[in-house]
């Protein structure tokens, strides 16, 4: 599983063991599993889909003024806001 | 010496002083919990951000192509101060500290030959206005704020952030207090403007070894992160700020109930002893008419 962290400046909203996670990235959407290379990325103001498990339905997150790091740890979102 | 019902009517006086403070008191108490617990939900975020700025740091070299907030407009000539206050008085020497410890700042600065600017942030930090009548960029209105949120941290880096490019100043200094306990609030002042990276030591490492991929690359994530940065300091010291305010005036209602507990202590001691005088006066008279009679 992928550990998925969702913190704004005001707080931590998610923190959780998911599946899959499609961010908006500036230069194009990625999807990120369990063990991916590590990323620093930009995101677009859009909505970040969250799979809790393969094949069920994606959770949709608004975010805006967003930042997202992918390292061993697993998927970091900073986002301005959310939700 | 005052008179018995001047003495009531004081008692009953510094009694209802006694009863608001011991009630701001406890208000101070609560907001300051619910205070506290705003900035500890902040760390998250400000935790993470400087991690992501500290490995980037390790990528960038810092040049003359790099964006203004972070290589300095290359003078040192005019040095923004910005004032962090509350909106509310009574809290002890809380907004005080923080207007003297911005004063010494500026002193030094002009002493050193620079150009100081003023920016206000809460109603209490306009005592400046007395000193630097002329020098006073903005005075940002934060009285409709009740609870601190990053929008309106977010509001003051933006004009901020918009009169740094207008070559209005060249530093800028932040002034708040910074929250140890109920009983300590330390006033400082730090620079925010241009940003210093944090420095980088273990990053690379924490990674596996593995090259880290940026999209779109280190400089424009770079750019894109630095307003944000200045922005979750600046919300940072106005959490920290509103945190102390609280702790502050806890602990000057404290003292001002304790005072005011003394002090009806002392003028009941002289309420009870005029009294007393009058009785014993009021029998010698009785006692002396008495004896006149036999």
């Amino acid at each position: 599983m992928l550990h998925f962290e969702l913190v704004t400046p005001e707080k931590l909203i998610r923190s959780e063991e998911v599946y899959m996670v499609v961010v908006p990235g500036t230069e194009g959407d990625f999807g990120v599993l369990e063990g991916h290379a590590p990323v620093m990325s930009t995101i677009r103001d859009g909505a970040i889909e969250v799979y809790a498990t393969q094949g069920a339905v994606p959770e949709h997150i608004i975010v805006s003024g967003g930042f997202a790091e992918v390292n061993a740890s697993g998927l970091t979102v900073l986002a301005e806001q959310a939700g | 010496m005052a008179s018995l019902k001047a003495l009531k009517i004081r008692i009953n006086s510094v009694k209802s002083t006694q009863k608001i403070t011991k009630a701001m008191k406890m208000v101070a108490a609560a907001k300051l919990r619910r205070a506290q617990e705003a900035a500890i939900a902040a760390r998250p975020y400000a935790l993470r951000l400087e991690r992501v700025m500290a490995s980037l740091a390790s990528k960038v070299t810092v040049s003359e192509s790099s964006p203004k907030l972070l290589a300095g407009t290359g003078k040192d000539q005019v040095h923004l101060l910005i004032v962090a206050t509350s909106e509310r008085g009574l809290a002890g020497a809380f907004n005080s500290n923080i207007v003297r410890a911005a004063r010494k700042k500026a002193e030094s600065l002009e002493a050193a030959g620079k150009t100081v600017k003023i920016y206000i942030a809460g109603k209490k930090g306009r005592v400046i206005r007395r000193f630097y009548p002329s020098q006073i960029a903005h005075d940002h209105e934060m009285g409709h704020i009740k609870y601190v949120a990053f929008a309106d941290a977010k509001a003051i880096t933006d004009d901020i952030i918009a009169r740094y490019e207008a070559g209005e100043f060249d530093v800028a200094h932040l002034f708040y207090a910074r929250f140890q306990s109920a009983l300590v609030q330390e006033p400082i002042g730090r620079q925010i403007i241009p940003v210093a990276l944090p420095a980088n030591d273990d990053a690379p490492v924490s990674d596996g070894g593995a090259a880290v991929e940026y999209e779109p690359d280190e400089e424009s994530i770079l750019a894109d992160l630095l307003p944000r940065n200045i922005a979750i300091q600046i919300f940072g010291a106005l959490l920290e700020n509103a945190a102390s305010e609280q702790g502050s005036r806890m602990t000057a209602m404290d003292n001002a109930t304790r005072n005011a507990g003394d002090m009806i202590k002392r003028l009941s001691t002289q309420y009870n002893r005029a009294r007393q005088a009058a009785i014993t006066t009021e029998l010698v008279e009785i006692i002396s008419g008495a004896e006149a009679l036999k």
